[in-house]
């Protein structure tokens, strides 16, 4: 392990971090909230003194190999979730560490659970920033890295695919750097749109800003207590659609930049995803037609829930945990399966699914013909045996850690629904689950231990497993 | 500029290292899955699966936007074929590596007709370059650019050459010859020596002397030159082939030992005038039969580079001629580094160090009045070549009152076809074509050599 690296990579992080946290502080100085801005002030010149001196040393870009790189990615996101969550300390809003670093790292890992019973009290910078967290997180702060750092080798690519979600990362641009740009500059250009959007539904400037977000990064932090539920019927179903296009694979997007149309039709993910997210929504609006007079009403609720769990955004309108156990069961099941790769969402992600299931599908053909051979195909390619190694590898280290969780997080007594739904909740970066930790309440029920569980849960299914479980490798940390 | 390079082999390899660092976009193609992944993961390029004959293949590399395409694929047709695709379909410049000599011999009607810009042989460059070191004596290894017109002689000082701990400045009071000293590599460090610059054992200097100065400076300093007149091959493949048919051109008896006994009646077919013997080339009995001890030139060109080392390393032991090493994995040039063998040859750095300087030609910049630019000591040193067009700071004014950035060196000076190696009292002047060499980064201009 080369700590020249890792220190270096880290001092970065804490300096973007810095830029970062200067957004709240204006926010606070435009809402007269000058002693919260002061706070977010301080944690960001700490966090700019430490990053320089962090990358000092100089060292060859050229020494970053997978290893450095997940164990790179895992640490910056451990440092930056404790950076950013010491300005709720210094406030005072959020009260115990643990209490602000679950928040923090739910707001990074754009799950948006909250430890909070009454959002509504916290100061408007501290509002912003738990958003602006989201954001942050939702395309990830190695991208933003790479389009500035003057890290400009082959092996830098280590530190993306380390961060990106879904079972490959490949490159749209033959350069790391403008592939960097180019991904940031779709993400922008989304967020911008989005908050127009929003802007004109009739949101205020703050609440347009703060839901964009939550949106795009997938999040779900609400700056209401009762989440969307609020929000106009209009504006309800703008937030549809756009969890639902943020949760697409973004080569879509690229697809779109660089005008190859036809292309966009031939993702089989994508074709897949739309189809999931239309049977359940269909099957959840006839399931609760008791409860909603009108068929508007219960489509838009029935669309809205399905878009923010498939998604894993975790607003919510309504509160789903009243719900026949039909649509529960429905809203448990997208939990798992996520949004697109390459999107900013988590979950399983729909195309692991897939691959799932094709294997499956072959293992079944292998017992009719045990000679036969047969390449699987995915979006009209040969699917790379690497590829399948690592779903599969993926799937079972998934629900080994999905299991233990539900078993250490048991220590707390509550009820299996709420054990169960509350991890799955974290470790797809959704937010809400059922019962005791449902969408109207919060994981405040929970035990400081359970909470490191939690936490531990979050950053894992963000960044898919391996980074953080390399961590806690011993030969990881050796020298050869 | 945008570049697609067809085939992921070792020429590839070498090629993206190089002109990654140009800030090329760069796409590699080839149908082996695993080679393209490791491009990728190795090279900041974008790797796309396919064959490069393919029109969909090309598509999807960006065909549309590509300035220039790289045919390095292991197959001469494919490559020809895929070049020929390019250009037809979107008129962009390429490139074919061809090694079979049965095309070699129409090579430019080949090129011309089928419209490429520019047809490499990878054995043939390999084979030109083993001549030139055969034509010099053994201590000195040759670097030749500007189409052959310098070449840059390096010598390694040992400890009981004269040179060994001389101040620099002497070579011209004392020694009163005239040639230029214009890099020093010492260790792993590359530079160019300034006037109070004294040797040690075990630099290597690089010279730039036209052939009657140097003759007269390496006897000065105790190094006797004589051309070789004999030479051994061992390995009679392609690049053995294309070295003998050099070599009996300019009259030096040539032996080629060669294991395959077919391989050896079609070479004795192909060339007459050398004597093709059927052997194993490592066998020692057979070497001292054939006359290694005698010998004045050796070229180790078998297809397994470890036996090139170890038979270099014994004809180093018993002859006294210069020998050549060819080597085809990239990755032991670091290993050979430490290894004294006399010239080492790598045919794929090579051919990566035509095609970029073919690519550095292409990408002139129009503010820049820089001609050629060439990669001196593995990259470590550039010689970067100019036309003076019009008077400026550096025109009419002794050099030696120029006020030159530490990192440079004016190496030669061609004005009317005539090389001058420059002087402090010589100046620059309209017309000239005018070479420097430099260690710190590249400029466009040839006012940047003074100091701001």
């Amino acid at each position: 392990m080369n700590l020249i690296i890792l220190l270096y990579i880290i001092g970065w992080v804490l300096q973007i971090e810095a830029l970062f946290l200067t957004v709240p502080a204006i926010v606070g100085v435009c809402y007269h909230e000058y002693n919260c801005s002061i706070s977010y002030m301080i944690v960001a010149v700490v966090c700019l003194v430490l990053g320089y001196f962090l990358r000092q040393q100089k060292f060859d870009a050229n020494d970053i190999y997978p290893r450095e790189g997940f164990v790179a990615v895992s640490l910056s996101w451990i440092f930056l979730s404790l950076f950013g969550c010491l300005p709720f300390l210094l406030t005072g809003e959020i009260p115990g560490f643990i209490n602000a670093w679950f928040e923090t790292v739910s707001g990074l890992t754009t799950t948006g659970a909250s430890i909070l019973s009454d959002v509504e009290a916290l100061s408007h910078a501290s509002i912003f920033w738990r958003s602006f967290t989201h954001w942050i997180g939702g395309m990830g702060v190695f991208i933003i890295m790479l389009a500035i750092m003057p890290l400009a080798g082959a092996h830098s690519m280590n530190l993306m695919r380390a961060e990106s979600p879904g079972p490959s990362v490949g490159k749209f641009l033959p350069k790391i750097r403008d592939t960097a740009i180019l991904t940031y500059g779709i993400y922008i250009t989304i967020t911008v749109i989005i908050c127009a959007a929003y802007l004109i539904s009739g949101m205020s400037l703050f609440e347009a800003l703060t839901m964009t977000f939550g949106t795009v990064g997938t999040g779900g932090f609400g700056i209401y207590n009762d989440s969307a539920a609020s929000f106009t019927p209009l504006q309800q179903d703008l937030m549809t659609i756009f969890m639902i296009l943020c949760g697409v694979n973004y080569n879509i997007y690229f697809c779109l930049v660089f005008k190859r149309f036809k292309e966009i039709f031939s993702f089989e993910e994508v074709r897949t995803y739309f189809l999931i997210i239309f049977a359940s929504s269909g099957i959840i609006a006839w399931n609760i037609r008791h409860l909603y007079p009108t068929v508007e009403e219960r489509l838009r609720h029935a669309f809205f829930q399905v878009g923010s769990i498939i998604t894993t955004s975790g607003f919510s309108t309504v509160d789903f945990d009243l719900w026949p156990q039909l649509s529960r069961n429905i809203i448990i099941l997208l939990m798992f399966i996520g949004a697109c790769a390459g999107s900013t969402g988590g979950g399983m992600k729909v195309s692991r699914i897939l691959i799932l299931l094709k294997s499956v599908q072959d293992e079944l053909h292998r017992i009719i013909h045990p000679h036969l051979i047969k390449k699987k195909h995915f979006d009209n390619r040969i699917l790379p045996e690497e590829t399948l190694r690592s779903t599969n590898a993926f799937t079972a280290i998934y629900f080994v850690i999905f299991f233990i969780s539900v078993l250490l997080i048991g220590v707390d007594e509550l009820d299996f629904t709420s054990d169960f739904t509350a991890v799955a909740s974290m470790i797809n970066n959704i937010g809400p689950g059922l019962n005791s930790v449902g969408p109207t309440c919060n994981f405040d029920v929970y035990s400081t231990f359970s909470k490191c569980v939690l936490i531990f849960d979050m950053l894992a299914g963000r960044l898919e497993l391996f980074p953080v479980l390399i961590l806690f490798m011993p030969t990881c940390w050796k020298r050869y | 500029m945008n570049i697609i390079i067809v085939g992921c082999g070792r020429v590839s390899y070498t090629l993206v290292e190089q002109l990654i660092g140009d800030n090329h976009s760069i796409v590699v193609v080839d149908e082996d899955d695993a080679k393209v992944q490791y491009f990728t993961e190795e090279l900041d390029v974008m790797g796309v699966v396919g064959n490069g004959v393919d029109y969909q293949t090309l598509l999807e590399a960006g065909i549309e936007h590509t300035n220039l395409l790289i045919a390095a694929t292991g197959v001469d047709e494919q490559n020809l074929l895929c070049c020929v695709l390019a250009k037809k379909l979107e008129f962009c410049k390429t490139i074919a590596c061809v090694r079979n000599p049965i095309y070699n011999t129409e090579i430019g009607f080949l090129r011309k007709e089928l419209g490429l810009s520019m047809i490499l042989n990878p054995e043939l460059i390999a084979a030109n370059e083993i001549a030139r070191i055969f034509q010099f004596p053994p201590e000195i290894k040759i670097d030749t650019f500007t189409r052959g017109r310098i070449e840059l002689l390096h010598l390694k000082i040992t400890r009981d050459c004269l040179l060994n701990n001389y101040p620099l400045k002497y070579i011209h009071t004392r020694l009163k010859c005239n040639v230029l000293v214009c890099i020093v590599i010492r260790e792993d460090d590359v530079f160019i020596p300034s006037i109070d610059f004294v040797f040690r054992t075990d630099d290597t200097i690089v010279i730039i002397a036209n052939p009657a100065e140097a003759d007269s400076f390496f006897l000065k300093i105790g190094l006797h030159t004589s051309r070789a007149r004999t030479a051994m091959i061992v390995g009679g493949g392609t690049v053995g082939y294309y070295l003998a048919r050099r070599l009996l051109e300019v009259g030096i008896k040539t032996k080629i030992i060669e294991i395959d006994s077919r391989r050896c009646n079609e070479l004795s077919e192909q060339l007459p005038g050398a004597s093709i013997v059927n052997g194993d080339g490592s066998d020692e009995h057979l070497l001292a039969q054939e006359g290694i001890g005698t010998v004045d030139a050796f070229a180790a060109l078998t297809g397994i580079d470890e036996e090139n080392v170890l038979l270099s390393l014994y004809a180093k032991g018993i002859s006294r001629g210069s020998i050549v090493t060819k080597i085809n994995r990239t990755y032991y040039s670091g290993v050979l580094n430490n290894i004294q063998l006399d010239s080492v040859i790598f045919p794929s750095f090579l051919t990566a160090d035509y095609i970029t300087k073919y690519v550095r030609s292409m990408n002139q910049r129009t503010d820049s009045n820089m001609e050629n630019l060439f990669k001196l000591e593995n990259g470590r040193a550039e010689a970067l070549e100019f036309f003076i067009t019009e008077p400026s700071i550096v025109t009419d004014t002794p050099i030696r009152q120029l006020k030159l950035k530490s990192d440079l060196i004016i190496c030669s000076i061609t004005r009317n076809g005539h090389v001058i190696i420059p002087g402090g009292h010589d100046e620059l002047k309209v017309g000239d074509a005018v070479i420097i060499i430099t260690t710190r980064s590249i400029f466009y201009d040839i006012k940047d050599i003074i100091k701001r």
